[in-house]
This record gives C-alpha cells, structure tokens and sequence, in this order.
C-alpha cells in the first residue's frame, strides 16, 4: 500500500507496475482485477474558463491522511493491495491532479474501492483548490455533492 | 500551558497568521480557543464564522476535544481534493 503527495507529475504505468507489485508480495496469483482512477484538471468551472489550480496541503497531515484512507478501503473491501497519489502546489488545464487503485481478487471490489477512495478523498484529506483565471484567484467551495457522495459510504455495508 | 494553531486556505488568508502560539488555561477545549480566537480580531471573527475543520496532532478531530501541552491545533476550511 502506498500513500503519495508531490508537486511533479506522475506516470500511471508506474503507479500501475507499483500497485501490482505490492498486490503481488501479499497474495501472488490471487489478484483478479485492478481498477485505477485519473482525475485531471479541467478548463472550466461553473463561472467559465479558468487557468488551472493551485492545490494548498497541510504537510504532515496531508500524507497521513491519504494513509489512513488507503489503510480503511483496503481492509473494508478486503483488497490485496491499494495506492493512492494527489499532487500539490500549481497544475495547469487539462494535466492529472490525482490518482487511486485498488487490486482485488474480484472486480467489484476493486470498483467499489476506487469510487470509495475518492468519495472520502473528498471530504477527509487536508486539500484545498484555488482557481485561476488571469490574475484573479478563487477558492473552491466544498461542494453539497460531495458531502452526500462519501455519506452513503457511511450507510452501506 | 501553550499550544500552536496553524491554518491553512481561506483561513490561512482571512486571518493573515498561519501559525501563532496561545497560551491556555487547563482543560481548554478547541471550542474554548476558536472563542478566543473569534475575539482576537475582526479577521480572526470573519475567518472562523463559517463551517471550520479542526484538526488536533494532524488528526481530524471534535471542536469538543480537551487540549493538552505542547498540542498542534489546526483550523480550516471544509476539504476540497480531488
């Protein structure tokens, strides 16, 4: 299991091969599926275009947490393993800002997992996103979609 | 006893302060110092009207929550990664 927050960008294959491995030294031949999400920045809002982000993170705090969150989905879906990474500081339009994974012995609880994952991610990481738009900045607001998303992890078995 | 308060995001910029020292009496809890704070100044009341996380030792944690000496209290906004 991993946890990383960096300012550079990443490789998925990279994440991928790492996620496998981990899966691999505590179960070899047991992993029947691994889902992986990307999350990338998009070049608007509600508002209009925007010029990318800038992600604010509690040093410390940011790592553990990411942790703790990789540590519960993989005990709550019984994965082989899981990883989790989210970059911090400016990302342009349109380049990855986050990537999870969850290998399992079956496929739907790699899904569930990686929805999981970033449902929390959500609300229980130490991140905060500012918008740019020419030299104009905005926080984003925490969004009621989102509160909702990761309570129903909270009502389902 | 002294305990340290960070903030972070609009918290962080309201208030112009990312990191101050406080001196509490014993048993405060973190409701007890967002009062204080609250009093501090204007900013201080801006930035602590709305919905605030609070963090006690890097851990996610009750407004409720008794503080102890040499604890690292941090406040700030509702989370937005992803």
């Amino acid at each position: 299991m991993f946890a990383l927050v960096q300012v550079e960008d990443f490789d998925q294959g990279e994440l991928y091969a790492r996620l496998k491995q981990s899966a691999d030294e505590k179960a070899c031949g047991n992993t029947g599926a691994i889902v992986t999400f990307t999350g990338l920045v998009r070049d608007f809002n509600n508002a209009g275009d925007i010029d990318g982000i800038e992600l604010e993170h509690y040093p410390g705090m940011t790592e553990k947490a990411l942790m703790l969150l990789v540590e519960q989905a993989s005990e709550r879906f019984s994965l082989n393993s899981a990883g989790a990474l989210h970059r911090v500081g400016r990302i342009h339009n349109n380049e990855q800002i986050v990537w999870v994974g969850a290998a399992a012995p079956h496929r739907q609880a790699a899904f569930d997992a990686a929805c999981y994952l970033m449902d929390m991610l959500k609300q229980s990481v130490p991140l905060w996103k500012k918008e740019f738009k020419g030299d104009k900045s905005e926080w984003v607001a925490a969004k009621a979609s989102d509160d909702k998303a990761a309570l129903k992890w909270m009502h389902k078995k | 006893m002294q305990v340290t308060v960070k903030t972070f995001a609009q918290t962080r910029e309201i208030t112009g302060e990312d990191n101050i020292a406080l001196n509490l009496s014993e048993n405060s809890t973190i409701e007890t110092v967002i009062s204080q704070l609250k009093a501090r100044s204007d900013k201080w009341a801006l930035a602590l009207e709305g919905s605030v996380l609070t963090a006690c030792n890097q851990e996610l944690c009750d407004p409720k929550t008794e503080l102890s000496d040499g604890d690292e209290l941090a406040l700030f906004p509702p989370v937005t990664g992803g």
